[in-house]
């Protein structure tokens, strides 16, 4: 099953690098990775899927704490979360097109954020399942391109991630987090 | 005591030596050159014993020995591109023996980088695999906080290497050192992780309710220093022990409970103990694929309690029933009062009866025939050397298994051998570490004579650093563990296995190291004398039977029960002379 993983690594050059490599060296498939600055300048969050069972789960959480760069893994899949995906499309829409794909981009709530002579670009954000549903009924139009960022995801409600990056406190950061697998 | 006001104005390279000094480190193993040389200049004002190697490989091969023997981290030093890469082969291999080293690399200058300068490596992306952690530093006043870092990582939790690779502009450049604000600022770093109180309870439950429990003793007790620990427990529980490869000197071979080494080349009764077990209690061991053969036939009636450091260990090859995530020995200290003692003695009596036909086919019990056998070589260097504080120091093949088989190892930190990475030319350097690490212990190399030619090099190093350390060349003329391999599953087809070798002994003596060649067994024990009497290295050339072969093994894939055994042809044969 896909697995949903939140990472919270060090600001630092060449994390990202570890966290890829880690999964090609594991031979677990990753199958987005997504990473970007926190309201922490020193930290980075990755939202991370991988397809995996759940002995396979506990694994890479545990593989993933052993790389001296992250802070905290949360395994959010079965967590209530919001998981958002951003993409846009550019959609071949002559004349007589246009406005069906425009209104297909209204029902889906995306928004048209390039116009040009024979194509229309739609911006659409949402679970991976309604940017699909979008890119379905738009495909007999002619996708010309399309481009995803991949799944950023935040739990709802209570913050679990209270990452602890203050060098004196080592002792207490993660107090919360089972290291028992 | 060491003046802890800041020093104003000190080159990253001084900064460097001294934080080494600072963390314990009297010796260091190294190679210099262009990228690394403002170190090696700046080496003139620190008390650091630098030993000059001839091959960066054989520097990461000391640290680590050095580590093995003191469980102090090791050092090794090499300069930037092909010296950097050179490591890689002993870094991996401490990775996989989880041996705490820190290797120095020198860089290129830092605006170089990336320009495919002279002599540039992407060293950290290159070891990125194979390090516990690796730093690049590109300023000097990086040095002091990286080098801390590097240590404590280093020999923390699940022990590891550690490679620093540091610009030349960052050993040249100054900056005001100050030790204290350089603390290790490592926040996601959390070694020290121990087991939640439920799960100590399940533990005992499944111990309490065992019947035939087996430990299986592994490399961790050695680290974690839980010798004693594991010795009370097992009394105290009356459970007996097998040996991983690296555990072998964790617990005493000649306890009652000590059952030997388990495994591919382990004694058929600990094997067909563990296959027949109720409960396997895994003390710092990893069920290596070469301890458990087939996964899916491994001790299929046992529960599994599984005390370890490192949680990505837990379920990785075996899943078991109970993990205990902490320090052997703080974990050990928390089961230990609770432990009840019950009698096995079943169990025991059990054990022994599988031990029967074992002794007979034990070559250790077959007379020579005027034929020397490596098993025999080794068994008499143990009678000679086992008084003693003894390190022997193994490459990789069938002496290794030989060694591990019959010399008798007492105390930790008594054999030193590359498991994991099975890494040949591992011995020699190795050992010089040892020595350099505990001057006052015997030291013994028993090398194979193909991994012998992969690191003799390092011959030159024990000369030149005045080392008493002893060499047992066990020379068949073949790379004969593979020559096993292909006598048992190619045909006898021995594809690139044969060696023409040189005369060993002229070669030692070329070096200056005093050297012979041993064709008899009556010869073993005098030369193994005499070289103990030597106040000098020395080299001894154990011609052996060429075919001999290492029983019992299991086949890679095999259920751990089904061993290739010594034929009986040949033990009645023996019997009959």
């Amino acid at each position: 099953m896909l697995n949903t993983y939140v990472v919270h690594v060090e600001n630092k050059p060449g994390v990202l690098t570890r966290v890829a490599s880690l999964f090609r060296r594991r031979a677990f498939n990753i199958d987005s990775l997504t990473v970007g600055r926190t309201e922490k300048p020193e930290v980075s969050r990755m939202t991370i899927t991988v397809d995996a069972d759940r002995d396979q789960a506990r694994r890479i959480e545990a593989n993933l704490y052993k790389l001296v760069n992250v802070l905290l893994v949360e395994n959010i899949t079965n967590e209530p979360s919001i998981v958002r995906d951003l993409a846009m499309i550019k959609v071949a829409a002559t004349h007589e097109a246009r406005s069906h794909v425009l209104e297909l981009a209204s029902v889906f709530r995306a928004r048209v954020v390039d116009v040009a002579p024979e194509s229309l670009t739609i911006e659409i954000t949402g679970t991976e399942d309604k940017i699909d549903g979008l890119l379905e009924v738009l495909r007999p139009y002619g996708v010309l391109e399309m481009v995803r960022t991949g799944i950023v995801a935040m739990r709802r409600g209570k913050t679990a991630s209270a990452v602890n990056t203050a060098p004196d406190d080592q002792d207490i950061a993660g107090a919360d987090v089972s290291y028992s697998v | 005591m060491k003046d802890n006001t800041p020093d104003k104005g000190m080159t990253g390279a001084r900064i460097l030596w001294e934080c080494i000094e600072r963390e314990g480190v009297k010796d260091i193993f190294g190679y210099p050159g262009g990228a690394i040389l403002p170190a090696y200049d700046a080496l003139k004002h620190s008390k650091i014993h630098h030993v000059l190697v001839r091959h960066e490989q054989g520097a990461t091969h000391m640290a680590d020995g050095y580590a093995r023997a003191s469980g102090q981290v090791g050092v090794a030093v090499a300069t930037s591109g092909p010296g950097a890469t050179n490591m890689v082969t002993g870094i991996a291999t401490a990775m996989l023996d989880s041996s705490p080293i820190v290797c120095i690399t020198g860089q290129v200058g830092s605006k170089l980088i990336g320009s495919d300068a002279f002599q540039e490596t992407d060293i950290t992306g290159v070891t990125l695999p194979i390090t516990k952690h690796n730093y690049l530093v590109t300023h000097a006043n990086e040095v002091a906080r990286t080098v801390r870092e590097a240590f404590y990582v280093a020999r923390s939790g699940r022990p590891g290497p550690v490679l620093v690779d540091i610009t030349k502009d960052a050993q040249q450049t100054t900056c005001d050192f100050d030790w204290d604000a350089a603390k290790p600022q490592l926040p996601g770093y959390r070694p020290d992780l121990s087991p939640a109180p439920e799960e100590y309870e399940q533990a005992l439950e499944l111990i309490h309710n065992s019947k035939r429990p087996v430990i299986l003793a592994g490399h961790g007790i050695i680290i974690s220093g839980a010798m004693r620990e594991v010795r009370d427990f097992a009394e105290r529980a009356g459970i007996p022990v097998a040996l991983t490869l690296l555990g072998i000197g964790a617990f005493p071979a000649a306890h009652p409970l000590n059952l030997g080494m388990m495994g591919m080349h382990g004694e058929a009764w600990v094997n067909h103990t563990i296959q027949e077990a109720d409960l396997l209690l895994a003390f710092g061991m990893r069920f290596d694929d070469r301890v458990t053969g087939n996964l899916k036939t491994y001790a299929p009636n046992a529960k599994k309690i599984h005390i370890e450091i490192d949680p990505a260990e837990i379920n990785k090859n075996v899943k078991v029933d109970v993990p205990l995530v902490g320090d052997l020995a703080e974990v050990l200290h928390e089961l230990l009062p609770r432990v009840e003692t019950i009698d096995r003695s079943e169990w025991l009596d059990c054990i022994d009866k599988l031990k029967g036909d074992s002794a007979v086919r034990d070559i250790q019990n077959l007379p020579d025939s005027g034929h020397l056998y490596a098993a025999h070589v080794i068994n008499d260097l143990w009678r000679e050397t086992r008084d003693g504080d003894t390190i022997v120091v193994t490459d990789v093949g069938q002496h290794q298994m030989w060694e591990a088989q019959y010399y008798k190892h007492e105390k930790a930190r008594s054999l030193i051998t590359s498991g994991g990475l099975g890494t040949m030319g591992f011995a020699l350097p190795a050992a010089i570490g040892a020595k350099v690490a505990r001057p006052e212990a015997e030291v013994w190399v028993v090398v194979g004579d193909g991994g012998f030619q992969m690191t003799l090099c390092e011959l030159a190093t024990i000369v030149q650093e005045k080392l008493k350390v002893n060499i047992a060349i066990i020379n068949n003329g073949f790379l004969g563990m593979v020559r096993q391999w292909q006598e048992f599953f190619y045909e006898r087809n021995y594809a690139a296995t044969p060696l023409l070798n040189p005369d060993f002994a002229k070669l030692g003596e070329a070096y200056g190291i005093r050297s012979m060649t041993v064709t008899e067994r009556s010869q073993v024990v005098p030369s193994v004398r005499a070289a103990r009497e030597h106040d000098g290295p020395v080299l001894i050339n154990f011609r052996v039977e060429q075919e001999d072969t290492v029983y019992p093994m299991v086949a890679a894939g095999a259920a751990l029960h089904e061993m290739i055994r010594r034929p009986s042809k040949i033990v009645e044969t023996a019997a009959d002379e």
